[in-house]
């Protein structure tokens, strides 16, 4: 995970892409601004940063927020915590397609507004389909719908995550309180993550997220919420920005049905554990062997 | 071990261990240092939030900022004691005319003790006061229940862990009188490029 590696992996996609493919995919890298170098643009990976790096790597990104999106906001270094292994539990007995978590996703992780993106599609199934490939994301019309249930699909953080293996710069990778996390500037945005996994949980961005001033959470995590940049890949983070705080997650709050339980796997109090300990748990294409902490349940 | 954090000698030798494990830890080969853990799940500090609907009604006005205005029950229940409750809301024709209900086979006097408005009353006949409500839902509903109090039933606000939680009350979600959800029209429909025509969505290929 050095230097040489990115840059090496750099130059292949550029072999690969052909040269004016390169060009445009190193478009976004024309559109600096004055004061930011080459060293600062291929910074080292995350983890390999100096906490010195660090902090200059969060102001330099809080200096852009303002000055291109015309908001202050304060972006945090939030480290996981010990002996807490994340899961999370869905109730499919209970949810009725509303949206409201993917609406609230939206909101809290500064999503482009034009493109309505969220890290969780809410599908629309048959009753008696468990084929997540037959959902439909595109229902509009009042829910719930006779004959449908309704199944959010979000990142699993999968332990055995396939998006870890094939990123070529390891700009993803699992984290110890169960996370799969993204360095967004490390990504070269090859979309290979997207393609592998299962879910369709991973989202590029195409162009750079439009969000209007007023309505960027400013509250922001440096693997999480804070504004991605144009060219990578990005995922649901389970809110770490919060959940490492011991908050819930956003679109666990904005639940209007409590179809979703969130909490500490390590927890032998916890409703998590309760659920997983009670309920009739399945989790999506367990056939893969991705090992998701998201699980689905249904009320007995 | 949690304990001990509260002791402010312990505090000062874990922050001079932090300053000093920052100082030997510049470079970040290493992992960086998990941050403690929070407390155990707060089930006592949980609290359930009290619906305004167990007061009282909403009216058809709204105050100078726009707010509906709401009547406390006992606006109109201690001006006038109603002689029977109606077995159906169809018998309704001066108060609550046009109430909805559908809730199984229950009739108003299932729950509703007359002149009482801020009470309930269980199948047994005991009293609840209004704000306790969930023991009477809980009369039926012994399986969500059981899921409430192990929290994998009903939405909730706060912290999973290390802080405090505001749980909803049954009444939040569910409208007594017609509990189950009625259809509503979804938020935020997408607009990926999953999802539109080909070539047509925003991000579509290029
Ligand atoms: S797009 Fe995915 S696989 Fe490619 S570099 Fe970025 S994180 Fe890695
Ligand atoms: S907000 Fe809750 S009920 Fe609505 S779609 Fe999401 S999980 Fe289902």
């Amino acid at each position: 995970m050095t230097q040489t590696t990115r840059r090496v992996a750099l130059k292949v996609l550029g072999a690969t892409l052909g040269a004016s493919a390169f060009a445009h995919a190193m478009e976004p890298l024309r559109a600096w601004s004055k004061d930011l170098s080459l060293d600062q643009f291929l910074q080292r990976h995350y983890k390999e940063l100096t906490s010195e790096e660090l902090a200059e790597g969060i102001r330099r990104l809080e200096r852009e927020t303002r000055e291109e999106y015309g908001r202050e906001v304060t972006i945090r270094d939030i480290r996981p915590q010990e002996g807490v292994q994340f899961g999370y539990a869905l109730s499919l007995s209970v949810c009725i397609g509303c949206r409201k978590c993917a609406e609230a996703c939206h909101v809290e992780n500064n999503h482009d507004r034009r493109t309505n993106n969220s890290y969780i599609r809410v599908l629309e199934m048959d009753q008696g389909s468990f084929d997540m490939e037959k959902g439909d994301a595109t229902y509009e019309h009042a829910v719930p719908a006779k004959g449908k249930y309704y199944m959010p699909v979000q990142c699993q953080q999968c332990d055995n995550a396939p998006c870890v293996k094939v990123c070529p710069v390891q700009a993803t990778w699992k984290e110890p309180d169960g996370i799969v996390a993204v360095d967004y500037n490390w990504c070269i945005g090859c979309r290979y993550c997207e393609a592998a996994c299962p879910y369709h949980a991973r989202r590029f961005n195409w162009t750079k997220p439009e969000v209007p001033a007023g309505e960027i959470n400013p509250d922001q995590g440096y693997l999480s919420n804070r504004i991605r940049p144009q060219g990578v890949v990005e995922k649901c983070t389970f809110c770490l920005h919060r959940t490492r705080e011991g908050r819930m997650p956003a679109c666990l709050e904005a639940c209007p049905t409590g179809a979703r339980v969130f909490g500490n796997l390590l927890d032998p109090k916890s409703e998590i554990r309760w659920v997983l300990e009670n309920k009739r748990i399945f989790v999506l294409k367990e056939e893969l062997g991705t090992r998701p902490r998201f699980f689905y349940f249904f009320d007995v | 071990m949690h304990a001990s954090l509260h002791l402010p000698g312990a505090a000062v030798i874990l922050g001079l261990l932090c300053v000093a494990h920052a100082a030997g830890c510049q470079d970040r080969d290493q992992p960086p240092g998990l941050r403690p853990a929070l407390d155990a799940t707060p089930i006592a500090s949980a609290s359930v939030h009290r619906p305004d609907k167990l007061s009282g009604v909403s009216t058809d006005r709204r105050d100078s900022l726009g707010r509906p205005i709401r009547a406390a029950c006992v606006t109109c229940h201690s001006l006038r004691r109603p002689d029977a409750l109606p077995t159906s809301t169809a018998e309704l024709d001066e108060f609550h005319v046009g109430l909805r209900f559908e809730h199984g086979g229950l009739s108003c006097a299932s729950c509703h003790v007359i002149g009482e408005q801020d009470t309930l009353r269980k199948a047994d006949g005991t009293l609840v006061p209004m704000r306790d409500a969930m023991q009477l839902c809980a009369q039926c509903h012994g399986p969500q229940l059981r899921d409430y109090a192990n929290g994998a039933h009903g939405g909730m606000n706060g912290s999973y862990a290390g802080g405090a939680r505001v749980r909803n009350h049954c009444v939040d979600c569910h409208d007594p009188h017609v509990p189950a959800f009625q259809p509503s029209m979804p938020v935020l429909p997408p607009r990926d490029r999953f999802v539109a025509a080909p070539g047509t969505g925003e991000g579509a290929h290029r």
